[in-house]
């Protein structure tokens, strides 16, 4: 389970997250919705360790375990995947050669014996048939060329490889079609199982038609202002972002006087 | 940008790990330059009068020469006179016979540097010339391709037992005033490999040289010279390296290929001569004239070059494309760290009808490293239907580097296609990220980045020196899928 505590963390000493508090127990689905610049992102990337974000204050422990004193790559191989919302491209680096390193690095490190080339084309294509990508993906450089549902895929794709304790999807509906949305979906919904925890970053409800929490949060300036359940994203849905902030400043006034 | 130094400088700050010294006593003239000491040069090589004219003649051209000014490096003036220009591990008789006369130290040099010449214990089948110094030390496989009448020797030792092939090729590719270090390679020239490929023979195997500089204060000055014939087929790798010295060491080597009608040479280079100190002392000075005269139609000559060591190079590996249909090519990566210095690229000269040329160039700078592309792509008159393309990528690493490129193209014929492409991209953070993200170590991202990079370039080398190649960047091997 995931214990996030008054986290506050800043990019070039702008402050972006301000004393976030969240909690997903083992197996469940939590939701992140909010405006842009309420730090969904960040949130993603902080718990990713991207070294370009300072974390000021707070903690996040993670099963027990100090999640923000361990460096990116031991995040990774203990099973914490991050979706991108901008997967990024690595010019003459296959993509078959980039998932099987990076399956082989997270089996090394969970004492799994490494695939050969045999071993892991037969899984990779297996996967890649439930996300319906071309086999031709494999052998194409990373990321590069493909079209946006080509990428949100081929990130769907590696979560399935790398079968992670906890996933994070940063705006995975963002730019997708709606048959798109719903192969992504189906991907993501295939890997949900009580050993896996989610968070599934959105700034549209409509993503969570597919992917249905057990939770909802709404971010607002770096903070967690509502959580509940599903019928929340519906609410968010008609009424807009805006009723969120209105009741914070009434909140903060309220707070003051 | 926000530059992701931390995990790509301790990449980059790696040891060299060909620095060691072998302790050998050498036979050695002392330092300077004169008609004396070529003289003394040619009389220890036991050479036919023909020769020292020819070496007095290009001295005395030398002479009259003034060093290049137009690359974009920067050294002190380089005094020749404080230049050593023969070096040989001395030894007890005359030539080795066979290996078990070859001192033992200097099998154990090679064995270190990861060549071993001891031919039972060659499991790739590439026969190796290994060059220590000034002199050729051991040469393998002479038999099994004698029996393919293939001539693979030393240099010294085609002069004695081929001199009409040595007579008849010498200079005609690189002339003796070709340019500076060419003359001073030419007057002064030690040792080298030599190559004949008869008539239709397929090389059963890669040939190969391993040049090695040792002592101190010492030039390496060697000359290369490889001859195809009709219809013949080569491939020749190089390798090199020297060890870890606070002065800078001068190689002036000069490479002729020459391809007859449908021949066909294939010539990969992986350089790592000592770079130099952090701070840019010391390294080798890396000086070298390379060209390739297709002489022949339907002839075919391809440079491949991995360029990771020197703390300065001046290189152009070129093709003169004298055959109709012939075709030219250059692939080439050349990493510059720390204070290195490259000025390299090729010169594509396209004379025959109907000729092609392909220049893939990758350049990649780290640390204050500069990194030049230099490439002339010319068509004369009588090519018709010429062709070239040329394409020059340049990966920056780090925020202090630089990269530059420096295109000529001369047409002088309507029906000349010729295209130039060229980028210039930074590892991103955001890569290194995505990579980490995916549980790769920052070292193995950086290298798996660069290995795409240049990925064009390592394909075209023979399956042994892309391992090598690979590794010299620290790159684990890609491509066992996809």
């Amino acid at each position: 389970m995931l214990d996030i505590r008054n986290l506050h963390a800043s990019v070039d000493g702008k402050p972006i997250l301000r004393g976030l508090d969240l909690h997903v127990g083992t197996g469940e689905v939590h939701a992140i919705m909010g405006p842009n610049g309420s730090g969904k992102s960040t949130l993603a990337q902080v718990l990713a360790g991207r070294d370009s974000f300072t974390v000021d204050d707070g903690s996040v422990s993670w099963d027990g375990v100090d999640l923000l004193a361990m460096p990116t790559e031991e995040r990774a191989r203990a099973g914490l995947f991050l979706a991108f919302q901008y997967p990024v491209e690595i010019p003459g680096v296959s993509n078959a050669y980039f998932l099987k390193a990076a399956v082989n690095a997270v089996r090394r490190h969970r004492g799994e014996p490494e695939y050969d080339a045999m071993d892991f084309l037969k899984r990779v294509k297996a996967e890649m048939k439930a996300v319906d990508m071309r086999e031709e993906f494999l052998y194409r450089s990373v990321n590069e060329g493909f079209s946006g549902g080509e990428k949100k895929r081929n990130e769907v794709l590696q979560m399935a490889l790398l079968e992670p304790r906890l996933a994070v999807l940063d705006e995975t509906d963002s730019g997708l079609d709606i048959d798109a949305l719903r192969t992504v979906a189906d991907g993501v919904n295939r890997l949900r199982s009580p050993e896996r925890s989610m968070i599934v970053i959105t700034h549209y409800q409509r993503l969570l038609d597919y992917i249905v929490p057990d939770q909802v949060h709404v971010l607002s300036h770096g903070r967690i202002v509502r959580s509940g359940g599903r019928e929340l994203a519906h609410e968010l849905e008609e009424r807009g972002y805006g009723w969120i902030d209105e009741a914070q400043a009434t909140l903060a006034q309220g707070a003051a006087s | 940008m926000n530059a992701p130094t931390k995990p790509i400088e301790a990449f980059l700050d790696r040891e060299y790990p060909a620095g060691f010294v072998t302790a050998l006593e050498a036979d050695a003239l002392p330092k300077g330059l004169s008609e004396d000491v070529i003289r003394r040069i040619s009389e220890k090589k036991g050479e036919p009068e023909w020769l020292l004219e020819w070496r007095l003649e290009s001295y005395r051209r030398w002479l009259t020469m003034t060093p290049p000014g137009w690359a974009q490096v920067s050294f002190p003036p380089i005094d020749y006179q404080d230049i050593v220009y023969y070096s040989a591990p001395r030894r007890k008789a005359d030539a080795p016979k066979s290996l078990d006369e070859v001192d033992p130290e200097l099998l154990r040099t090679y064995e270190k540097l990861g060549v071993p010449l001891h031919e039972r214990a060659r499991l790739a089948g590439v026969a190796v010339d290994a060059v220590f110094d000034s002199v050729s030390v051991a040469t393998t496989f002479k038999k099994q391709l004698g029996e393919h009448g293939i001539v693979f020797c030393s240099f010294s030792e085609a002069v004695k037992e081929h001199p009409e092939l040595v007579r008849q090729y010498l200079g005609t590719v690189v002339p003796q005033g070709d340019n500076f270090y060419a003359a001073l390679n030419s007057a002064v020239f030690s040792d080298g490999s030599f190559v004949y490929i008869p008539k239709g023979v397929r090389c059963p195997m890669d040939l190969s040289t391993y040049f090695r500089i040792n002592a101190r204060d010492t030039g390496q000055f060697e000359r290369t010279l490889i001859i195809a014939d009709e219809g013949a087929t080569v491939s020749y790798l190089e390798g090199c390296t020297a060890p870890m010295r606070d002065e800078n060491q001068l190689h002036a080597a000069v490479v002729e290929l020459v391809a007859l009608e449908g021949a066909h040479i294939k010539y990969s280079t992986v350089q790592n001569w000592y770079p130099g100190d952090k701070d840019g002392k010391g390294g080798i000075y890396n000086f070298v004239t390379k060209r390739g005269d297709c002489r022949g139609a339907r002839s075919h000559i391809s440079w491949t070059q991995v360029e990771t060591g020197s703390a300065i190079t001046w290189k152009y590996p070129s093709v003169l494309l004298r055959g109709d249909d012939s075709v030219g090519e250059f692939y080439s990566v050349a990493l510059t760290n720390h204070r290195q210095q490259a000025d390299t690229g090729s010169k594509m000269i396209h004379f025959g009808r109907n000729t092609k040329s392909t220049i893939i160039s990758k350049g990649i700078s780290a640390g204050h490293g500069s990194n030049t592309f230099r490439g002339l792509v010319k068509v004369t008159p009588k090519a018709l239907g010429a062709r070239n393309y040329t394409q020059c990528d340049s990966l920056l690493i780090g925020g202090q580097c630089a990269a530059h490129t420096f295109p000529t193209i001369e047409v002088r014929h309507p029906s000349a296609r010729v295209e130039h492409e060229a980028t210039t991209s930074r590892i991103g953070e955001d890569q290194l990220f995505y990579a980490m993200q995916r549980g790769l170590t920052a070292e193995d991202a950086v290298s798996m980045i660069v290995s795409g990079f240049c990925k064009e370039v390592f394909k075209e080398l023979p399956m042994e020196f892309a391992v090598e190649a690979q590794k010299l960047l620290g790159v684990s091997l890609e491509g066992s899928v996809g």
